[in-house]
């Protein structure tokens, strides 16, 4: 069993702390200009669409290039990003999300 | 009856409703860290490096792109990287929670500093503003038993239950972490300000993925989609769901607002026992 990557944990969740405590640890420091806080409250949404979009849309060859990517994993995504923000459910939206694809790829659509 | 007697009244009622709101989120939890213990099975994650990962960072989103990234074999100083900036909101956390928690000693707050995730903080602003005052034990409630305990357990059987499915991908679950991430998104998109951001975020992402490479578009989309974000006018957040069971990424802005609106807390510790 490898345990290479309980380092990384490590890593990860050093940096975590440091904005979860600093603040609470701190107070002196705790007053962050509005435009910093507005940015990172804007950072979340952002670099979670970008992974999203990336790993969706962009297929990386063997050899290295790269070109968009169109399968039954964007119908997924997408049925998941739907039921997501309409019903407010998460789970609901992944379920659904994996079921469509499950299917498509049995029935060879996919 | 007297009014202290009264306010332990006032708070158990309180803890009992925190715990009816915790099970809700803990319930959400399991299911996603479930899904996350599944997805590091996929990545190659043994289950002891996919519990250090949820004990350690605890920071579910940050989790599932360090899934993605060490499946794409990227280097670990761009995912430390990125994990710090896609959790530097808990500052916004920590920073509302500071002036509360003053009075708690030092490595207590060390403590409650490491298990301060969005859910965490929801859960809690909303019962302490429910009783009008800093609850500690509530705290414990809505860290522990809402996200730690579960998000933890559920990890450990996602990634054992992940040894047992011979194809992922004939089950369509290769497709879970760009789903969730989309998922995330959707529930961290408040206002125009979070849509602009994530629009900008995922279309600079796949551009730079293109043109460059998906380290590098990745990273840029989140950090330069955010200014994007910056430069919308400021309008009233979208209404959402009264009954939605991902609270924590969707009322941060009524949260944050009933921080404010709190005194500050009693030098008198709670009478009551905590968990």
């Amino acid at each position: 069993m490898t345990t290479e990557l309980v380092l990384l944990a490590v890593l990860m969740g050093a940096v975590t702390y440091v904005s979860r405590a600093v603040p609470i640890l701190a107070p002196g420091i705790e007053r962050l200009r509005p435009r910093a806080l507005l940015y990172l409250r804007l950072v979340g949404p952002a670099v979670l669409a970008s992974l999203a979009a990336a790993n969706t849309l962009v297929w990386t060859a063997a050899d290295g290039s790269r070109a968009i990517h169109l399968s039954i994993d964007i119908v997924g995504v997408l049925v998941c990003l739907g039921l997501t923000a309409w019903r407010r459910n998460l789970l609901l939206g992944l379920v659904s999300g994996v079921a469509i694809v499950a299917v498509a790829r049995a029935i060879g659509v996919a | 009856m007297t009014a202290a007697s009264a306010s332990g009244l006032d708070l158990r009622a309180a803890r009992r409703r925190l715990l009816v709101d915790t099970a809700g989120i803990a319930i959400s939890v399991a299911a996603f860290g479930l899904v996350f213990g599944l997805a590091a099975h996929n990545a190659g994650y043994s289950p002891i490096e996919a519990s250090a990962m949820s004990v350690l960072t605890f920071a579910g989103a940050s989790q599932f792109a360090a899934v993605g990234y060490v499946a794409a074999g990227l280097p670990w100083a761009p995912i430390v990287f990125l994990t710090f900036v896609l959790n530097a909101r808990h500052l916004l956390y920590s920073a509302s929670l500071a002036p509360r928690l003053r009075a708690v000693p030092l490595p207590q707050r060390a403590l409650m500093a490491h298990v301060l995730t969005d859910e965490a903080f929801a859960l809690s602003a909303t019962h302490f503003h429910r009783i009008g005052r800093v609850d500690v034990p509530g705290y414990w409630i809505a860290a522990l038993v809402g996200v730690f305990i579960p998000w933890n357990l559920a990890t450990i059987a996602g990634v054992l239950l992940g040894g047992a499915i011979p194809d992922p991908t004939r089950f369509g679950l290769d497709i879970v972490f760009p789903a969730a991430m989309a998922g995330l998104a959707v529930g961290l998109t408040t206002g125009r300000r979070e849509l602009a951001a994530a629009g900008a975020g995922g279309t600079i992402g796949v551009v730079l993925s293109l043109a460059i490479g998906p380290a590098v578009g990745i990273v840029a989309g989140g950090l330069l989609g955010p200014l994007v974000g910056m430069a919308i006018p400021v309008r009233t957040p979208m209404r959402i769901h009264a009954e939605s069971p991902v609270p924590p990424f969707s009322n941060m802005d009524e949260a944050f607002a009933e921080m404010e609106e709190l005194p500050e807390p009693e030098p008198e510790p709670e009478p009551e026992a905590g968990p």
